[in-house]
């Protein structure tokens, strides 16, 4: 499990890209269900 | 299909509703199924170690970007040519999540590019500066439409931008052929037989996919919203 995290070395490479892309995605669909409740008011 | 009744913003309201909900569904699944393949049926690369595993979505980003560009710069024409209401917000719609896949393709290159190429950045390398300029395109796009009150005169400049950037996205496309820069080569393309291994194209389809219907539920999320806002 460790090994895998660990990502041969490259954790901060693989991980920094995975987590900003979809930290990003969620992001935008939260901003965006946010905004569709205001607009709605 | 009767198309020119849902070129009315009102009508086409509800149908905008019905498609984020199955195209969010389909993007969760496929995102699912496409980093299950990534992360552990693709084997490690012999070169670059696990660090390849960020082409997963550093292509299908790189892809998404140019690809909503063009679709966003189809529906600013088209809003130009016809003055249609609902090509204008199309295009409004698309410009935040082509912006943002265009960061996801910067960012995540930068950190591939850091263990293989030795640097997260490249000054003067044909394809990083494409792809930069199609960030402030999307950028400039979106401060034009807020800069104009008047949404339907915003709708017609900020379009007009965006069909004299569409130039760049086969400028980017091409990059690494025209000028012989850092940037390698296409590893997949239309034309020859992909150079990688079946399981590594079928992951980075698979997120392309999921990239895909992501994009259509974002959207069509936010066409929703501006239609709303402009009270159409």
């Amino acid at each position: 499990m460790s090994e895998f995290f660990a990502m041969g070395g490259y954790a901060w490479y693989v991980w920094g890209s995975y987590g900003v892309t979809f930290f990003c995605l969620f992001a935008e669909i939260f901003l965006l269900l946010k905004r569709s409740r205001e607009a709605k008011e | 299909m009767r198309w020119f009744w849902y070129a009315s913003p009102q009508t086409f309201f509800p149908l905008a509703g019905t498609i984020a909900r199955w195209s969010g569904i389909a993007a969760a699944v496929l995102a699912l199924v496409g980093l299950y393949i990534g992360f552990f049926v693709a084997p490690t690369d012999a070169q670059q170690g696990e660090a390849y595993r960020i082409i997963f979505i550093h292509v299908p980003a790189a892809w998404m970007s140019m690809f909503i560009y063009v679709v966003m710069a189809f529906w600013a024409g088209l809003g130009l040519a016809l003055n249609t209401r609902l090509s204008g917000m199309m295009a409004s719609a698309l410009a935040p999540t082509g912006a943002l896949f265009t960061f996801i393709a910067l960012w995540t290159g930068a950190l591939w590019g850091r263990p293989t190429w030795g640097t997260y950045w490249v000054w003067g390398d044909a394809r990083l500066m494409s792809e930069l300029i199609l960030l402030f395109l999307y950028f400039g796009f979106m401060a034009l439409h807020a800069a104009i009150e008047d949404p339907r005169r915003a709708d017609r400049a900020a379009g007009l931008l965006a069909l004299v950037g569409v130039v760049n996205v086969p400028i980017i496309y091409w990059s690494v052929k025209w000028w012989n820069t850092l940037h390698q080569g296409a590893s997949v393309s239309l034309t020859a037989a992909p150079k990688m291994a079946a399981t590594m194209l079928t992951g980075m389809l698979v997120m392309a996919l999921a990239f895909w219907m992501y994009s259509i539920a974002a959207a069509m999320l936010r066409v929703r919203c501006i239609i709303r806002e402009r009270g159409a």
